[in-house]
C-alpha cells in the first residue's frame, strides 16, 4: 500500500537508497483516530506559527530510522501538493511541516504522514511544554572565550619572550588589546560561574564555583590594575584560558541525548484526546477536560485514560503497562477499570468516576515527596573537596598577608592576589567535568544513557539493587512453553496450532507460534469465550484449548500460566507458559550478588520463586504480587534503613519506584521506545553488562582524585612563587596550560584505558 | 612598528570574522543535526521546493 502511494508519486528512489527501508509493524489506523485535531484548542497548542496562508507544525516521528525515511519525509510535497515544505531533524527525529491552511487541515497532514507509515507521536506532554532546546548560550560563551583566549595568548608572546623595553608603545598596545579582549570573557563567558556560585551562597553552601568566580574576578582586577598602572602585563591569558577550558568541560559533561527524555510522566503514555459520548455522538475531547460522569468510548487498542465503571461491552484489558502482567484481564459490565489499561478486543464504554489527574495510576506520579526529592542530592564529593581546598587557600593567603604586612607592605597585595590567581580549584573542576563527560560518552556508546553527571556518582554509591521481574529480568517478547500430559502426535499438535491461530489472544498467538504451523487445517465452528478459552473443530476432532475450568469444567487454582488441551472432551495435558529470562541474566545476577544486596519485585504470582532463588542465591529478597504502590513503599523502606537503592525496571508499573529510588534505571527494548521518568535508560540487550558499567562509574571518583592530587603539585609550585610575591606572568602562563593539559590527558587516558580493559 | 599594529588589526579582524561565522553557525542550528544534511546532499533532486517562507 505504501509502495503504491510512493509509486504514483515517483518516489521509488526510496527503496534504492537503503537496503531495508520499510518498517512493517505498522498497525492499521482507525478512521477518525485523529478527529481530535480539528479541535481549535489542541491545534493552537501544536502549531508553532500560523497566518492566513500557511502554518508551521513540528511532529515527533519515532519511526524515523534511515536516510530513506529522510528522503521520503522531505518529499511530502509530492504526496500532497498542499504541503509546502517539510524539513527533517534526524537527531531529534522531528519533521517540521509547512502547509497551506486554506486547502488542508492539520488533520490531513497527520493522516498523510500516517498513510506512509509515519504516524506522528502526539501526547499531552508535547502540548504542555516544548522539549528543552540545547543550551546554545553555553556554546556562544565557549566560542567567545576561545576567541579571546587565542588572541590574548598571541598578544602575550612578546611579553613571555621579553619584549625590548624600549618599544613601550608597542608593548602598551599589546597590553591594552589584551585588556579589551578579556572584558567579554569576564562579563559574558564567565557568567555561569557567577550564577552558580551566587545561587549556592544564597543557600549557605560553598560549591566549587564560588572560589573559581572569586579567582576570575581577582585575576581581572589585578591584571587591569597592572595594565593601567603600566607595571606589567597581567594574567589575562591565564584567566581566559581557565574560563575556556572549564566551559569546554561543562559542555562535554552536560551534553544531553536529545533523542531521549528522562522526564516522561504519565501524560506521555496517554493519548491527547478520547471520544466522549454525549447524546449518542462521539465528541473528541482533550484529556484534561474529561469530568467524572462523562461516558467515554474506548476503541480497540486504546488506553483507558481515567478510572471508570464499565457500562457497555466486554472489556479485555491488557494491564501490562501498569502491573507488568502480560495476559489480558476480563472485566464484565459494572466492574471498575483502572486508567493505564489497554483495551484489546472491540470497543467499550466506560463511565468516568475520577478525573485523569486523580486516577489511581496518575496519583502515584503526583506524589509530593517525589517531586522535590532529586534536587537535594546536589552533594557531589567534588564540592566537599573544593570546600577544604578553599579553606586552605584562605589560610595561606591570610598567613602571607600577615607576613608581608610585617616585612614589606609593598609586596602584600601582589602576593595575596597571586595566591588566589594560582590556587583556584579549576583543576578539580576540570578533572571532574572532563572525566564525567568522557564516562558519559563511553556509556552512551554502549547504549546506557545517564540523565546527568551526578548519576555517575550515585551509581557508584549504590548498596542495594532492586530488579523488577517482568520485562526487566524476563523478556516480554518471548516465552518458554513446555508441554506436560499425554504425548501429542505431530498431527494433533498441528490441530492445536490451527485452532490457536484463529484467536488473537496473546497466549494463543504465542502457542501457535511455538508449535509452528506446517499444515493448513480447516477450522470449523470456532468459538471464543473471552478470558476462558477457545473451541472448534480442527481437522475432524473437537478441540478445546483454555483454562482448566474451561476445558474440564472443574474449579482449580494453579500457579503459573497454563493452557489445557482436550480432544473430544478428553483432557490431554497442558502447555505451561514460563517467562523467558533474558540471555546472560544469570551471569549478571551472580556477578552482582557478591557486592550488593539484591531484591526482585514482581507483579506476577510466585510461580518463578524457586527458579529465581536458584539464580540469585538465598540472600535475595523476593516479593510477589507487588502493586506499583507496594514497589514504591519497598524502596522507601530500604532507603529508611540507610540503603542507596538502585531500581531497575521498565514500564509504568515501576514508575513510582524508579522515581523514589536513588538511581532509577529504565530498561527499554529499543532506545526509541518510551520509558518512564528515570535517571538512566539502558537498552535491554546491554543489561548483562551492568556490572561493568557500575565498575566504570566507581572508577570515576579515583580518576578525579588522582588528577586533583596532581593539580595540587602544580599549585604548590605556583604558590611557592606566589607567596613571595614573585609570580611572573610567564610562570603563570606555563603552569596553567601545563596543569590543564596534563589533567585532560590523565582523565581521558585513564577512563578510556579502563573502558578498554572492561571491553566496553 | 606601525606595520605590526596594522598586522595586529588585520589578524584580529580575520579571527573575529571566524568567530562571527561560528556564532552564526551555532545560531542557525548547523551543529544540531549532523546526519540529515550529509544524506540530503546525496538525493538527486531538490528535496524541497524553494518557496518563499517567512520566519
Amino acid at each position: 500500500m505504501v509502495f503504491q502511494i510512493l509509486d504514483q508519486n515517483e518516489l521509488c528512489d526510496y527503496y534504492d537508497l537503503n537496503k531495508n527501508p520499510g518498517i512493517n509493524q505498522r498497525s492499521k489506523i482507525r478512521k477518525g483516530k485523529f478527529d481530535f485535531l480539528s479541535d481549535k484548542k489542541i491545534q493552537s497548542r501544536l502549531i508553532s506559527f500560523q497566518d492566513e496562508v500557511q502554518a508551521h507544525v513540528t511532529f515527533y516521528l519515532p519511526q524515523m530510522h534511515c536516510s530513506s525515511c529522510l528522503y521520503l519525509l522531505e518529499n511530502l510535497h509530492r504526496l500532497d501538493e498542499n504541503i509546502i515544505s517539510s524539513k527533517v531533524n534526524f537527531i531529534r527525529k522531528e519533521v517540521a511541516v509547512v502547509y497551506s491552511v486554506q486547502k488542508i487541515s492539520l488533520q490531513d497532514v497527520v493522516e498523510t504522514l500516517a498513510s506512509i507509515g509515519y504516524e506522528p507521536y502526539i501526547s499531552l506532554n508535547d502540548l504542555d511544554q516544548k522539549r528543552p532546546a540545547i543550551n546554545k548560550g553555553m556554546v556562544f560563551k565557549l566560542g567567545i572565550a576561545g576567541f579571546c583566549f587565542g588572541n590574548i595568548m598571541l598578544m602575550s608572546f612578546p611579553e613571555y619572550l621579553g619584549i625590548d623595553a624600549t618599544e613601550t608603545a608597542l608593548r602598551n598596545s599589546f597590553r591594552w588589546i589584551n585588556f579589551l579582549l578579556a572584558i567579554p570573557v569576564l562579563l559574558y563567558s564567565a557568567q555561569p560561574f557567577y550564577e552558580s556560585s551566587w545561587k549556592s551562597l544564597k543557600h549557605k553552601f560553598l560549591n566549587i564555583d564560588a572560589p573559581i568566580a572569586l579567582a576570575i574576578i581577582i585575576t581581572f582586577i589585578r591584571s587591569a590594575w597592572e595594565v593601567i598602572d603600566g607595571s606589567g602585563g597581567g594574567y589575562f591569558d591565564s584567566m581566559t584560558g581557565i574560563v575556556f577550558f572549564m566551559l569546554a568541560g561543562r559542555i562535554l559533561q552536560d551534553k544531553t541525548y536529545r533523542q531521549l527524555s528522562f522526564e516522561r510522566d504519565y501524560t506521555s503514555y496517554f493519548p491527547v484526546a478520547v471520544s466522549v459520548l454525549t447524546e449518542g455522538k462521539e465528541i473528541p475531547t482533550a484529556l484534561p477536560d474529561i469530568k467524572p460522569g462523562n461516558t467515554l468510548l474506548i476503541h480497540n487498542e486504546e488506553l483507558i485514560p481515567a478510572d471508570g465503571i464499565l457500562t457497555r461491552g466486554k472489556a479485555f484489558i491488557d494491564y501490562s503497562f501498569v502491573t507488568g502482567e502480560s495476559v489480558p484481564i476480563l472485566k464484565e459490565v459494572g466492574e471498575l477499570v483502572y486508567a493505564g489499561g489497554k483495551q484489546t478486543e472491540g470497543n467499550i464504554e466506560i463511565l468516568v468516576v475520577k478525573e485523569v489527574a486523580q486516577s489511581y495510576l496518575t496519583q502515584l506520579w503526583n506524589r509530593e515527596e517525589l517531586k522535590n526529592k532529586k534536587e537535594k542530592s546536589n552533594t557531589s564529593f567534588v564540592h566537599l573537596l573544593s570546600r577544604y581546598f578553599t579553606y586552605i587557600v584562605f589560610a595561606i593567603a591570610a598567613g602571607t598577608a600577615i607576613y608581608w604586612m610585617v616585612h614589606d607592605q609593598e609586596r602584600l597585595w601582589p602576593a595575596v592576589t597571586a595566591i588566589f590567581i594560582i590556587a583556584c580549584p579549576c583543576a578539580l573542576l576540570l578533572s571532574n567535568t572532563f572525566t564525567n563527560g568522557n564516562i558519559l560518552q563511553i556509556l552512551s556508546r554502549n547504549k546506557f544513557y545517564l540523565r546527568n553527571a551526578q548519576t555517575i556518582e550515585d551509581i557508584a554509591g549504590t548498596t542495594h539493587i532492586v530488579f523488577d521481574k517482568t520485562g526487566t529480568l524476563t523478556s516480554t517478547q518471548f516465552q518458554d512453553i513446555s508441554y506436560s500430559g499425554t504425548m501429542l502426535t505431530a498431527y494433533q499438535l498441528q490441530q492445536v496450532a490451527a485452532l490457536a491461530a484463529c484467536s488473537s489472544h496473546p497466549l494463543s498467538k504465542a502457542l501457535s507460534r511455538h508449535i509452528g504451523q506446517t499444515k493448513k487445517l480447516d477450522v470449523i465452528g470456532f468459538k471464543e469465550t473471552a478470558g476462558e478459552g477457545i473451541e472448534g473443530f480442527a481437522g475432524e476432532d473437537l478441540l478445546k484449548i483454555g483454562s482448566y475450568h474451561f476445558v474440564t469444567g472443574q474449579v482449580d487454582r494453579r500457579l503459573g500460566t497454563a493452557i489445557f488441551v482436550s480432544f473430544e472432551n478428553k483432557t490431554q495435558g497442558f502447555f505451561l507458559f514460563k517467562n523467558h529470562y533474558r540471555d546472560d541474566i544469570t551471569t549478571l545476577l551472580s556477578g552482582l550478588k557478591n557486592n550488593y544486596h539484591l531484591s526482585v519485585l514482581s507483579g506476577d504470582n510466585e510461580a518463578e520463586k524457586e527458579n529465581l532463588k536458584k539464580m540469585m542465591g538465598n540472600n535475595v529478597t523476593l516479593r510477589f504480587y507487588q502493586k506499583p504502590e507496594d514497589k514504591l513503599r519497598y524502596i522507601q523502606y530500604l532507603q529508611q534503613k540507610g540503603n542507596k537503592v538502585m531500581m531497575i525496571g521498565d514500564g509504568l508499573n515501576d514508575a513510582g519506584a524508579l522515581k523514589q529510588s536513588d538511581i532509577g534505571i529504565a530498561v527499554a527494548e529499543q532506545t526509541n521506545n518510551f520509558t518512564p521518568a528515570s535517571d538512566a535508560i539502558i537498552e535491554a540487550k546491554q543489561l548483562p553488562r551492568l556490572t561493568k558499567f557500575i565498575r566504570l562509574c566507581s572508577a570515576n571518583k579515583n580518576i578525579v582524585t588522582t588528577s586533583f592530587v596532581l593539580s595540587i603539585v602544580y599549585n604548590i609550585i605556583g604558590l611557592y612563587f606566589a607567596v613571595q610575591g614573585a609570580l611572573s606572568p610567564l610562570i603563570a602562563a606555563i603552569l596553567m596550560p601545563a596543569s590543564s593539559l596534563s589533567i585532560l590527558v590523565i582523565t581521558f587516558g585513564s577512563s578510556n584505558l579502563l573502558a578498554r580493559r572492561l571491553k566496553l | 612598528m606601525s606595520v605590526i599594529i596594522i598586522l595586529l588589526a588585520a589578524s584580529i579582524s580575520v579571527a573575529a570574522l571566524f568567530l562571527a561565522a561560528f556564532l552564526w553557525g551555532v545560531k542557525s542550528g548547523q551543529f544540531e543535526d549532523d546526519y540529515s544534511p550529509a544524506s540530503r546532499i546525496l538525493f538527486d533532486d531538490k528535496p524541497t521546493q524553494s518557496t518563499p517562507t517567512k520566519k
